[in-house]
């Protein structure tokens, strides 16, 4: 199938550079210490963040960091077929894991011993990416917890088509069954966090798509400084400062 | 801007989904005006000379493609919803709009208005896709010349009624396709416009010739809806139609649904369908199986059987029908035999051939309704119009298909182009390949920019280069047929000290030169192979690669893909070894001069020693593959002289056969097996392999009909004993044998290639070989499939890295595909040209020969000429004449007199007079008869 048209557009409409558009909301869950809504295009995932907080199962308790779990769930209505999505399958075990490592390596957790971090996650509604906007979510939710990071995580998908790098790919790109690189970095740091494929791409391609997917978690990150900037004046603007 | 584009659509179980989408709008789309100063204008195509901007809605590029091909029709906007309709409708003419749109010599712009934020629409409550897709396509011509302004005009070009009459009220200027064409005053052009089919009152008037076949001639194709059900019920087959192309009343339809192949006698049954339509197909009542058997043969009598070359596997040969009948009819035929009711997917493309003659109508000016003959006999009659019939007469033309309604028994079409005048050689030449879709174009400047700078010798880099070995030192030399340009293999044979040989196969290095992706390599990934014909080559590479800088050349410094073996004096391989290398071929031989060498015992020069010991060791080789179960397979090549002025055939003699090709072919299998092993253990599942299915025993029901008719008992257990009751079926007189084998040859399917991960490694067997894998490695300046294994090999040795499209084993199956394509085509083309150079050749020499039947039949029998490998019908009766003086005998095949007077049986020796005859004007044809 053609997925970028010789004109150099994608099934939407997209250029293959272009992400889809981005929304976030912070602070859509008020009994969460932080939370926050994050939309990629159609793909749509709420976060909500607990603690630091007391250790409920002490025998998982740490002496020198804070305990991090995550929960990542999606939620019966977010694929167009409704059908019952139950808990702790394979799938949303692995993305629940990776997201986890993936705050871990941001979160200082060494400022926090003996307390747990609860990050979880919700899909609304997806269309592709729904794990890089999971992580984008998380971050956000963490960020508003004020829990302390060394920097942003975000993250940002790309594929490789038809010969073509694309950027965050759209469900029908996604299930097109070609590589699906998910990337995610330290922006400020320049680092890389995450970084999951499940194809085979040769060296000098992937090179290239994960170079996509880095200016991709760039502009992310950008957009969600801006988002959190706007929410800080905010609640300046609140306490009349 | 952002849309949401929402739908329902059903899935493949059946569920209904609701599917949401986004669809972004952008600001960044840009005209394609070169004039435009708002816009962008770096793609730009559109200059300012034109004097019309035409919009083209889809039923437009669907009907008139090949209007839109001639290069008269310019300035062309192809909106990006008409091609996604087209696109839907038909990938073929898709595929031509688009090769259309990226040629730079043709000012066509593709415009995506869908994406435009001025030019997408959204459908309106209760709008019918039609109708929104017909609204999408006024609104970008309407914003065409809002945007363009008054600095030129746009035309929507429309053949639907509705669609114009809505365009001119909302003030667009709008055309049907002919107007628009009688507007460019250019004649010629209006052949290529389809006529629409409504109120078509032309049709009557053709029908009027026949008068008594006015009427209702084919039964209606069923409803879309009424084939999906009868398919899912089982009532009715769907399968790919194939006509069988020694007689066109007759085709199969291999169906999956009942595991066999339906029969379909006589075009009314066909129902319209041409060879290649996925059609659907009813099974006759069983009664009616034999019934229809008749009816068939009284048919088959009008079209008669054409002499052609000898077949030479059973993809070229004619099929044969069960002819298992009983003298009674209460046998019942073994398959059963079907009607088309409907056609799922057309398989219409443009066909070569002549008009049937016919005397000029009264007002030459006028427009002339004439029949078209296609050369290809498997396509019926096409029924065309034109404004230049005295021109077309005897040419020979191209016309495409555009409809067929059931009154009609013909299909009606449209003029294409002319190639050339009939019987002309040239022209001849042409419709031999445009047939078989080969690209005999001289190669493209991008290509050629691929080529190295001439003259082009080994650079010191080369000899540096660590992977290359360095083995000018050897005494390698080539044995090919007399005039060889192209020399793509050498070999050397070294007596070691301990006793072994060392032998080596050295293969043009063509990849040194062709790197993967580059225009040069796409070129040859598609022509796919060189083409042989009789007068002349196409190559698969640009000539100065082919004849110079890869053909390993005497006395000239070369580079080379190398195996290299350590064999026993036994032939027996101890090692094996790949290296690229550079080599300086001592002597460049042709089989005849080798032959001569070897048997010239007063020669003890060293290439002639290294000649008798390779010979010895090939003769060891061959020998254990011919005790593995290999067939020693013959066919009926023939060779041609050609004057040099005319390049009119001289003279025709069978392709002799001597140990010196042999040899050479023996270390060839060896190399390619070894390579063939050496690839598939790195990469298992991405190596292009080479392998020949066991015949069917259906496929080899013919064969053995005919031994017993003659007493000879072949067994066709395996290839091993196949080989050997070949062996023992000696005749009488020498040819005997080889007739056999001949006919054995023709049983067989033809080898392909494949990918390995497509098939398991039990199905990876080279029957004719008796090789559990092969592959093809030692001819890359001529076939693509060595390319791809030279790459595969250099990657497996790290010499390479494995190119990209290895990766992708879809697409390393679709040019496994379209090897085997080019392959066969190139086969086609080759016999095809051979066939004209007979027919050229016996136009001015009838000749008396002595030929051998091959085929009993009702009226005569079939008979193979092996002094010039041509095969054809010889009558015993005269058509008119249907009287039953001959009676056939299936069981003993034999045919005749009733009064037992004279009788003819299979594999006779008769004398046979052959004369080129012209029943019809500049038709000429080889006519047999008995003497």
């Amino acid at each position: 199938m053609e997925y970028v048209t010789p004109e150099g557009f994608r099934l939407d409409g997209r250029r293959p550079m272009e992400m889809r558009q981005l929304r976030a909301e912070i602070g859509v869950v008020s009994r969460a210490d932080g939370s926050a809504v994050f939309e990629m295009g159609n793909t749509k995932v709420i976060a909500a963040v607990y603690g630091p907080r007391e250790v409920k199962n002490r025998s998982e308790q740490l002496n020198d960091q804070a305990l991090v779990r995550c929960e990542y769930s999606m939620a019966n209505f977010s694929t167009g077929d409704r059908r019952r999505k139950h808990k702790g399958d394979r799938r949303s075990t692995e993305i629940s894991l990776v997201i986890r490592q993936t705050m871990e390596a941001c979160i200082l957790t060494h400022l926090m011993p003996r307390s747990q971090i609860d990050i979880f996650v919700q899909v609304l509604q997806a269309d592709g990416g729904t794990r890089s906007a999971c992580i984008n979510a998380a971050t956000l939710a963490l960020a508003d917890a004020g829990i302390p990071m060394s920097d942003l995580v975000t993250s940002c998908s790309a594929g490789y088509l038809n010969n073509t790098p694309l950027l965050d790919l759209n469900y029908v790109e996604d299930s097109a069954g070609g590589p699906d690189v998910t990337v995610g970095i330290l922006p400020k740091l320049d680092k890389v966090t995450l970084l999951q494929m499940d194809a085979k791409l040769p060296m000098n391609i992937l090179e290239n798509v994960m170079q996509l997917a880095t200016e991709g978690c760039k502009a992310v990150a950008n957009y969600i400084r801006e988002v959190l900037l706007n929410n800080t004046k905010q609640l300046e603007f609140r306490r009349g400062v | 801007m952002l849309q949401s584009k929402s739908f329902v659509r059903k899935t493949k179980q059946g569920k209904v989904v609701k599917v949401v989408r986004e669809h972004y709008l952008r600001d960044d789309i840009y005209c394609g005006a070169t004039f435009c100063k708002v816009c962008d204008v770096s793609g730009a195509r559109l200059t300012p000379d034109a004097s019309n901007i035409i919009v083209v809605d889809t039923n437009v590029v669907l009907h008139q493609i090949d209007l839109l091909e001639n290069p008269a029709i310019d300035y062309v906007v192809v909106l990006s919803v008409v091609l996604d309709e087209v696109k839907n409708k038909n990938i073929s003419v898709y595929n031509r709009l688009r090769a259309i749109c990226s040629n730079s010599l043709r000012k066509f712009f593709v415009f995506s208005n869908e994406y435009h934020k001025d030019t997408y629409v959204k459908a309106l409550a209760g709008e019918t896709p039609n109708d929104r897709n017909d609204r999408a396509i006024r609104v970008a011509a309407q914003w065409y010349q809002n945007h363009l302004g008054s600095s030129s005009c746009v035309l929507l070009i429309t053949n639907d009624r509705e669609n114009k009459r809505k365009a001119i009220d909302e003030g667009i200027s709008a055309e049907t396709v002919e107007s628009y064409v009688k507007s460019l005053g250019k004649p010629e052009l209006l052949d290529l416009v389809v006529q629409p089919q409504s109120g078509d009152v032309n049709m009557e008037e053709v029908e009027d010739l026949r008068p008594s076949k006015r009427k209702v001639i084919y039964i209606e194709h069923k409803p879309m809806s009424e084939i999906t059900s009868g398919l899912l019920r089982g009532i009715l087959h769907q399968g790919k139609l194939r006509v069988n192309r020694y007689n066109p009343f007759e085709a199969y339809v291999g169906s999956e649904s009942i595991g066999d192949e339906i029969v379909i006698y006589g075009r009314s049954n066909m129902n319209r369908a041409f060879d290649g339509d996925i059609v659907a197909v009813e099974i006759l009542p069983r009664e009616q199986w034999q019934e229809e058997k008749s009816l068939a043969i009284a048919e088959e009598e009008d079209e008669e059987e054409d002499v052609h070359l000898a077949p030479s596997s059973a993809d070229d040969a004619p099929r044969v029908i069960d002819a298992k009948q009983g003298s009674e009819g209460n046998t019942v035929p073994a398959r059963p035999s079907g009607r088309v009711v409907g056609v799922i997917k057309r398989n219409w493309h443009s066909y070569c051939g002549s008009l049937d003659p016919m005397p000029m109508p009264a007002g030459n000016a006028g427009v002339a309704h004439a029949l078209f003959v296609s050369k290809d006999r498997r396509i019926p009659k096409i029924r065309i119009q034109t404004r230049q019939l005295g021109n077309l007469l005897d040419k020979r033309i191209i016309v495409s298909v555009d409809s067929w309604d059931c009154v009609s028994r013909y299909p009606s079409g449209h003029y294409v182009r002319t190639i050339g005048e009939i019987g002309d050689k040239e022209t001849e030449t042409e419709v031999v390949l445009i047939e078989n879709d080969i690209d005999a174009r001289p190669f493209t400047s991008q290509v050629l920019a691929c080529l190295p700078p001439l003259p082009w010798s080994v650079s010191s880099e080369d000899l540096a280069n660590p992977i290359r070995q360095d083995l000018r030192h050897l005494r390698v030399f080539s044995v090919d047929p007399p005039g060889c340009k192209d020399i793509d293999d050498a070999l050397h044979c070294t007596a070691l000290p301990n006793g072994n040989f060392e032998v080596g196969v050295h293969i043009a290095d063509v990849t040194n030169f062709v790197y993967p992706g580059t225009p040069l390599d796409d070129e040859a990934s598609q022509r796919g192979t060189s083409v042989y014909l009789v007068d002349r080559r196409i190559d698969m590479l640009p000539k100065p690669l082919t004849e110079d800088i890869c053909s390993l050349r005497n006395e000239v410094e070369r580079l080379a893909f190398s195996v290299i073996w350590e064999m026993t004096p036994e032939a027996d391989i101890i090692s094996t070894r790949f290296t690229k290398s550079v080599i300086k071929s001592s002597a460049a031989l042709s089989y005849v001069e080798a032959q001569a060498r070897m048997d010239d015992s007063r020669l003890m020069d060293p290439v002639t020693a290294d000649l008798r010991n390779m010979n010895t060791l090939a003769k060891i080789m061959r020998h254990r593959r011919i005790d593995r179960g290999a067939l020693t397979l013959a066919s009926a090549e023939v060779k041609f002289q050609i004057d040099t002025e005319t390049h009119d055939p001289l003279d025709i003699g069978m392709y002799q056969i001597r140990e010196a090709n042999q040899m050479v072919e023996e270390f060839m299998l060896a190399a390619n097996i070894s390579v063939g092993e050496q690839i598939l253990k790195h990469f298992p599942l991405c190596s292009l392999l080479r392998r020949h299915p066991s015949p069917t025993k259906e496929m080899l029901e013919p064969l053995l009909r005919t031994a017993a008719a003659i007493g000879i008992d072949l067994d066709v257990t395996s290839s091993k004993t196949l080989a050997d009751s070949l062996d023992q079926a000696v005749g009488d007189d020498p040819y005997f044998n080889k007739l056999i084998r001949i006919l054995t040859t023709r049983c067989m399917t033809q080898a392909v290639y494949f990918c390995s991960g497509d098939l398991t490694p039990p199905e990876f067997h080279h029957y004719g070989l008796a090789a559990a894998l092969y592959t093809h490695f030692t001819s890359p300046i001529r076939r693509y499939a060595d390319v791809i294994v030279h790459r595969l090999l250099a990657a497996s040795l790290g010499i390479n890295k494995l190119p990209d499209i290895f990766q992708d084993g879809t697409r390393l199956t679709s040019i496994a595909d379209n090897l085997n394509y080019r392959h066969r085509n190139a086969q086609m083309a080759s016999r095809a040209s051979v066939e004209l150079h007979t027919l050229i050749y016996f136009k001015k020499r009838p000749t008396d020969t002595e030929a051998r039947i091959v085929k009993i039949r009702s009226n005569g029998f079939i008979v193979f000429v092996p002094k010039y490998g041509i095969e054809g019908p010889v009558y015993l009766t005269t058509r008119a004449d249907k009287g039953g003086e001959w009676i056939v005998d299936e069981h003993q095949q034999k045919v005749k007199k009733t009064d037992g007077s004279v009788s003819y049986s299979v594999l006779q020796t008769v004398k046979i007079h052959m004369e080129v005859v012209e029943p019809q004007p500049n038709r000429p044809k080889l006519q047999l008869t008995v003497i």
